[in-house]
């Protein structure tokens, strides 16, 4: 597929969407009322969202690119958990868990998005990676990295979206405690040290200086976001 | 710091507290707004210490509010794990010891952040009250840890959509997945390869969501580890 057009569609604006996500009103939600049971909270959370999109072009760009990239972490750990002898059993609970959590973050978008869904796009994976169990480990740690730094670059579009703000940002904490797993799974620490975060000052405020900790320590203190951009050009492979 | 250690039990995970915590925490920022207001009150003793009542901290308003109240919170954090890695229980391993070393110093640099982006508006510094903790026993320190990263999760994912600074916005970003990175470690070490780490105790499994919780459901939880009192009053709530 065309991820160069997929991204301009999300970011191009959806005239109709308020119409389209009519079904989710808040009378709709309350006529559920107390027969609400535990199977049927997606729907709720994903109503409550459904007036922010239907109010908010930023919010729907904001979502569609959310599911593009949970799409792809659900199709991955869907064809890892299924291809026989990947997974050592020891692990099977780690990927288990955190492909149930994908899946969950797919129907939550959905949604929320509703008739403005975008279908599930046609994904592709380097050779090996469901073959070689490091493989599929190390590429696991490089969704989920950028997963979060995704989540991190787009809050700031969001900070007039109240409800989707806070939505997204308890979705990219499950993404980061999924991160710090599979980096642990794969030698690395569990927060990010490495080179591709060069900087050691935050809101203008020097770390290095003000505490003398290490690098390192200054590095994975805190978590850089990623632009649309940059999250696109990782995830060329997959498309 | 005179954090005392005793042997009574575990801290309370985010969320849980008893009923007379609320009557006490009242009592205290009833007993705190009279000393700002300047009487001085002597007779009044904490069940566990008795000392003179401390002054109360009002965290303030607005993005400054939200500011110290993640500068609050980061004290706690980072006077723990202080104490850990000062007093390490007995059988730590080194990668446990690797693991809440790298916390504590990020913890550090979390907390002198919010005081030097805070400046003239940083609360002063809090007094802990660890003395629900043994410090001693790794079961005792890992299920503090665990509850206080994933309180401070749960803490920022709510604050998040209170700040009306973009830049306070995306650096409250940055600090949050960090705190969930901690908070899968820890779980892990607890219980490894386990799904722990984002265990359905935590993680909403139907909709894949950690918590997000206001700082009026945070602060009664942070308040059992902190003597100082601490007033969140004037904080947004929308």
């Amino acid at each position: 597929m065309d991820f160069i057009k997929l991204i301009s569609d999300i970011e191009q604006v959806d005239a109709d969407a308020s119409e389209r996500l009519s079904f989710y009103t808040r009378r709709n939600l309350f006529k559920l009322g107390s027969r609400v049971a535990a199977a049927a909270i997606p729907t709720v959370v994903a109503g409550a969202l459904n007036e922010v999109l239907a109010q908010s072009s930023a919010a729907i760009d904001v979502a569609k690119y959310a599911l593009t990239l949970e799409y792809l972490e659900d199709d991955f750990y869907q064809k890892g958990l299924a291809a026989s002898g990947l997974i050592p059993s020891s692990d099977r609970t780690i990927f288990s868990q955190i492909s149930k959590h994908e899946t969950a973050h797919v129907a939550l978008l959905q949604g929320a998005l509703g008739a403005a869904a975008i279908a599930k796009p046609t994904f592709k994976y380097p050779t090996g990676t469901f073959t070689s169990y490091q493989t599929f480990v190390a590429t696991a740690r490089i969704l989920e990295d950028t997963g979060v730094a995704a989540y991190k670059g787009q809050a700031g579009a969001l900070i007039n979206d109240k409800n989707l703000l806070q939505v997204a940002l308890q979705i990219h904490s499950v993404e980061a405690r999924h991160a710090s797993e599979v980096r642990r799974l794969a030698g690395l620490k569990g927060w990010v040290t490495d080179s591709s975060n060069t900087t050691l000052t935050q809101g203008g405020v020097n770390l290095k200086t003000l505490t003398g900790k290490s690098d390192e320590a200054i590095k994975g203190a805190f978590d850089e976001p990623l632009t649309s951009a940059q999250v696109l050009a990782i995830a060329a492979p997959f498309l | 710091m005179d954090i005392q250690q005793n042997e009574s039990g575990l801290p309370s995970l985010p969320g849980q507290f008893e009923p007379v915590r609320v009557g006490r925490r009242l009592f205290l920022r009833f007993a705190g707004a009279l000393t700002a207001g300047g009487a001085l009150l002597s007779a009044c003793k904490d069940e566990e210490n008795p000392t003179t009542v401390l002054a109360t901290v009002d965290l303030g308003s607005g993005d400054v509010g939200i500011l110290n109240y993640a500068y609050a919170l980061e004290q706690l954090e980072a006077a723990f794990y202080e104490q850990v890695i000062a007093n390490p229980y007995s059988g730590m391993t080194t990668e446990e010891t690797q693991i809440l070393t790298d916390l504590r110093d990020h913890e550090v640099i979390h907390r002198e952040f919010f005081k030097a982006a805070l400046s003239t508006n940083a609360i002063g510094s809090l007094t802990p009250n660890f003395s629900g903790i043994n410090f001693r026993d790794r079961t005792s320190v890992l299920n503090t840890a665990k509850a206080f990263e994933d309180l401070g999760v749960a803490a920022y994912n709510g604050a998040g959509n209170l700040i009306k600074d973009v830049t306070y916005l995306a650096i409250a970003g940055k600090i949050v997945s960090v705190e969930a990175r901690h908070a899968a470690a820890i779980r892990d070490l607890i219980n490894p390869k386990s799904a722990d780490f984002a265990g359905d105790d935590v993680v909403t499994p139907s909709t894949g969501l950690d918590p997000a919780t206001k700082p009026s459901g945070v602060l009664p939880t942070a308040q059992r580890f902190v003597r100082t009192p601490i007033s969140g009053v004037n904080l947004p709530t929308a």
